[in-house]
């Protein structure tokens, strides 16, 4: 318990480390679904053409 | 109907100066029609600087501190103000692409126009600053210090603004995006020019602001044209 | 070499490669950061002066550097696809930017949640490093609108990258005037980086190379997206969506 509460700084220490940790994965997430996002909408479109001709 | 002698038309393109101090003498010809454009941005500067005690309370004391620092947000963003105009009425009708097409650097025209925008922006600011400077206590030799930190600045905020507007002529909702540009480029000067001016309050050597913001002014005025021309061309192609 | 570097650039191979490489980035970064994370909270001893708090720093500092560097890779794209009009160049600089902003926020909060028990208030104005890289900030903001505004692409493109390149001129100046301004008030309250004892060190190193190969990995996902949404009208992208392995 002594490690954890960091000799009275626990909480900023450990908030700091989560926020990192939050942020990274909130940019990865949203890079991802920025991908599958566009993937998914040139692949409507495509199919939608192909399906016309 | 007689031939147009050509040679002749052909024979002398305005040079260099012409050309400035024709895009220069056009705005302020401009300005001179179109008062409001001159004094709406003046009104502003006092309205912030009266809104300011009204908001914070009539304490002297505090007023005197807070002076400097309020005089100069209040100019800083009557500049954002009237940099929205700079190229906006020349974009809408087509004089633009006039500017663009002359045979004079870009750079140069621009300068003109930009040095029009400072006479009636900047320096008008710099002759009404006193009245103001005076309802905050300021003593007179303080605001004679303010003057010289305004007429410094105000130089160097028109030519970093107008990199600003070039970026953002013609776009949709440009004058909010304007200021979001302009202000990371205009906050050294300000830092600067309020600091020059409370330092002179406190009876401190406040000279190395003035060079400071002289040699802001001259960077500014080295470089900025060139970024706007810039700029300029990307916006309009 | 040339020739590489040539068919880097172009998208379709860069599509392609980016995948491939990504992983080697990400892989070795996350297990820099995992042991950075545990031997700056645990194995690295308590600094004199700060006691545990200091151990901000092993976040602190990365995400600092990192907002400075994003920016650099901003603006050189930028400045690279402006004079010898590169496309993908650009789009390097807009995949940049929002991934350069998210750690300048959060260099922010660290910082700012450091001071507190250092300095005893959420914000210091006097510092001259919390300031710049509020401005930085700002300009970052400032990009990303301006992107947004202009709907032409290339335009766009160009667009941003004169503002990249007149920020970081306005960068460095800032620095300097609040430097200026902080001395002259008194009660400056920069934090000096002492010397480190190397068990303080390495795992700052560790932490420092894992993030960026973590930033790294994620540019890359980013600027793939970008190449596949500004080629989506392109026939190698109809004939790698439209083929049976897709190209997701």
């Amino acid at each position: 318990m002594d490690s954890l509460a960091m000799g009275d700084y626990g909480a900023y220490v450990w908030s700091c480390f989560a926020l990192a940790f939050v942020i990274v994965v909130f940019s990865d997430w949203r890079a991802r679904l920025r991908h599958k996002r566009v993937y998914r909408d040139i692949e409507v479109r495509l199919k939608a053409l192909e399906d016309r001709e | 109907m007689s031939q147009v002698d050509t040679t002749e038309a052909q024979r002398e393109i305005p040079g260099i100066l012409t050309g400035l101090a024709a895009t220069a003498k056009r705005d302020l010809l401009l300005a001179w029609k179109r008062p409001g454009d001159v004094l709406n941005p003046l009104f502003f500067f006092a309205m912030v600087c009266t809104l300011f005690p009204l908001a914070v309370g009539p304490s002297a004391e505090q007023l005197e501190l807070s002076g400097p620092g309020v005089l100069w947000v209040a100019a800083l963003l009557s500049t954002l103000l009237s940099l929205n105009s700079l190229f906006l009425s020349d974009y809408e009708d087509g004089s633009l692409d006039q500017l663009l097409v002359s045979p004079q650097p870009l750079p140069v025209l621009v300068l003109g126009k930009t040095l029009a925008h400072w006479m009636t922006s900047g320096l008008p600011l710099v002759f009404v600053s006193p009245i103001l400077a005076i309802t905050y206590s300021m003593p007179m030799s303080v605001v004679g210090v303010m003057m010289l930190t305004l007429a410094l600045g105000t130089i160097s905020l028109s030519l970093l603004g107008s990199i600003g507007a070039a970026l953002t002529v013609g776009l949709h909702r440009g004058t909010a995006l304007l200021s979001l540009l302009i202000l990371p480029l205009a906050m050294p000067v300000m830092l600067l020019g309020a600091n020059a001016v409370a330092l002179a309050a406190n009876n401190d050597v406040y000279t190395t602001g003035i060079w400071a913001l002289a040699a802001y002014a001259i960077g500014s005025l080295s470089l900025a044209p060139y970024a706007t021309a810039a700029a300029l061309r990307i916006s309009n192609e | 070499m040339w020739k590489w570097f040539h068919k880097l650039a172009s998208p379709p191979h860069f599509y392609r490669i980016s995948a491939i490489l990504s992983p080697w980035l990400l892989v070795p970064g996350l297990i820099l950061i995992g042991y950075g994370v545990y031997a700056g909270l645990f194995l690295a001893p308590m600094d004199y002066q700060q006691g545990d708090a200091f151990r901000i720093i092993y976040v602190h500092v990365p995400s600092a550097y990192l907002s400075m560097m994003a920016y650099m890779i901003m603006a050189s794209a930028g400045a690279i696809g402006l004079i010898w009009r590169i496309k993908l160049s650009h789009a390097v600089a807009a995949a940049a930017a929002p991934l350069g902003a998210a750690f300048t926020f959060l260099a922010l909060c660290t910082g700012s949640i450091w001071g507190r028990p250092m300095w005893g208030t959420w914000w210091e104005w006097g510092d001259p490093r919390l300031t710049s890289e509020l401005i930085l900030l700002f300009l970052y903001f400032g990009y990303m609108a301006l992107r947004s505004a202009i709907d032409d692409t290339p335009k766009a493109d160009k667009a941003s990258a004169v503002l990249a390149l007149v920020g970081i001129v306005n960068v460095v100046i800032v620095h300097f005037s609040v430097e200026w301004w902080s001395s002259l008030h008194q009660g400056q309250t920069v934090f000096k980086k002492g010397t480190m004892s190397a068990d303080m060190r390495i795992p700052l190193f560790a932490m420092l190379i894992g993030f960026t190969l973590l930033f790294g990995s994620l540019l890359l996902r980013r600027i793939r997206t970008e190449v596949l949404y500004r080629e989506r009208r392109t026939k190698w992208v109809k004939e790698m969506i439209l083929s049976p392995e897709g190209g997701a």
